[in-house]
């Protein structure tokens, strides 16, 4: 039987973000300077309160050979847990210094990725349950067909992400651990080790957001 | 303000069946590349429902414009055209202020990246990216020469066809989405892997832009409509409310 016709559009298809992805998204990095005002992977300014931190880390494929043409996007909260978007009206302070974005590629030679940024803050989950200290990341390249999304959590805030509802969600507790960032210090900075595995033995866990 | 259009909902969720798989085999490099673990599927928290805020002081006035961003001598090799269309989200509604990041190959099919190797020459007054923030109306536009296929390492004779790769940040960083845009009667999409990987005919045929002869420039440029559409919001949250979202 007919009945009435929703009118929701369909998404447009993702596509792959190819070897040249750097042209479009950070044209340093393909070998020319086009654009006076350029994104980057440092997030933070003088000005911005928080914790500095460095994440570092390898995007690896099934062969366990890293990407060397990966780009890579972060999207956190401020230090005190809050994004800097309208949507979010928790009762906390915003930074005007910290949008909380960043974009990295990772090099050519090493396939190493860098991002210098804060430390979260905690940010209220669904149902009143705080969610750990984490950041978004975003994943493009070369044969990834739509953009890989997983989370990068802490590995000093143990307490915290054992209460956390999006680890807790993972039913293998034994891949909540591909999330968890290594916090090292190196010469007075703090460092934090992601690497993600994007196949095979201990393939990092991606989220259908 | 309160509207109840204007609060940000969670997103719908995400109809795969419009995407490619991971694991497209016939485009070879996505076989190591594709995750063999099913997706974790996330009801959406305020790290979904917000994303980064551009502002337009961030760009410059040329920025948009292809022809003459990268103009050092003289105007870049090729046709001449505008590429233009309306970003709206699943419910039909604009999407305001969206970062649009474009980038493609010159007319010969050369991209001025430092791992291309293709023959073609590069042209030295074309860089081959351009950005721009949606309007109000979810509206863009940006000017450029048409780019060109070129032959890739997959099977031995695969040819891209003509393309430019489009990057949007929506206002969610649930609805970050990259694709690639093509051109009307071009006979290289039938036969390309990368555009065979989207199991639906339909979903293919949104991705190939039809010339649009009432924006042509007079004796200057043709023109190409590429309609975009990012993931929608609810609108009534009731027991689906977010903690702490407006």
């Amino acid at each position: 039987m007919m009945v009435n016709q929703f009118n929701y559009l369909k998404e447009t298809a993702s596509q792959t973000a190819g070897p040249y992805v750097h042209i479009g998204l950070a044209p340093h990095a393909a070998g020319f300077d086009i654009f006076e005002n350029n994104f980057s992977n440092v997030l933070t300014t003088p000005a911005t309160r928080g914790e500095r931190i460095r994440i570092e880390g390898r995007v690896i494929d099934g062969s366990g050979t890293p990407l060397r043409d990966v780009l890579l996007e972060i999207w956190q909260a401020n230090v005190d847990g809050r994004y800097n978007h309208p949507a979010d009206t928790q009762d906390k302070p915003l930074d005007d210094s910290f949008r909380g974005w960043g974009r990295a590629c990772s090099d050519f030679e090493s396939g190493l990725y860098t991002f210098e940024t804060i430390k979260p803050g905690a940010v209220e989950g669904r149902h009143g349950r705080t969610m750990a200290p984490h950041i978004n990341l975003w994943i493009v390249a070369r044969g990834i067909n739509i953009g890989l999304n997983t989370r990068i959590y802490f590995s000093d805030e143990a307490e915290a992400n054992a209460k956390d509802p999006v680890l807790n969600l993972i039913e293998w507790e034994v891949r909540r651990k591909t999330l968890i960032a290594q916090r090292e210090e190196r010469d007075g900075d703090v460092v934090y080790r992601f690497d993600v595995r994007i196949q095979g033995d201990n393939e990092t866990v991606f989220f259908d957001v | 303000m309160n509207r109840s259009s204007d609060q940000y909902g969670e997103f719908y969720q995400r109809d795969r069946s419009v995407h490619p798989p991971a694991y497209a085999p016939d485009y070879k490099t996505s076989i190591l590349r594709s995750p063999k673990n099913a997706l974790i599927s996330l009801q959406n928290s305020l790290s979904e429902i917000t994303g980064p805020v551009f502002r337009q002081d961030e760009l410059g006035p040329l920025d948009n414009d292809l022809i003459l961003n990268y103009a050092k001598d003289g105007l870049p090799i090729g046709e001449r055209i505008i590429v233009h269309g309306f970003v709206r989200d699943e419910n039909g509604r604009p999407v305001k202020n969206s970062l649009v990041e474009v980038w493609q190959a010159n007319a010969g099919g050369r991209y001025r990246h430092k791992k291309d190797q293709y023959l073609a020459p590069i042209d030295p007054n074309f860089g081959g990216c351009g950005r721009v923030l949606t309007d109000d109306n979810g509206y863009y536009f940006f000017r450029t020469i048409k780019p060109g296929p070129y032959p890739w390492r997959n099977r031995v004779n695969d040819w891209r066809p003509a393309h430019i790769h489009f990057s949007l940040s929506g206002d969610g960083f649930a609805q970050r989405l990259i694709t690639q845009m093509y051109f009307e009667g071009d006979p290289l999409i039938a036969t390309c892997p990368i555009v065979r990987s989207i199991n639906n005919e339909e979903a293919v045929r949104t991705l190939i832009a039809p010339l649009d002869r009432n924006a042509f420039v007079q004796l200057d440029s043709m023109a190409y409509r590429f309609d975009i559409v990012l993931r929608g919001r609810r609108a009534t949250l009731f027991e689906n409310r977010i903690q702490g979202a407006k």
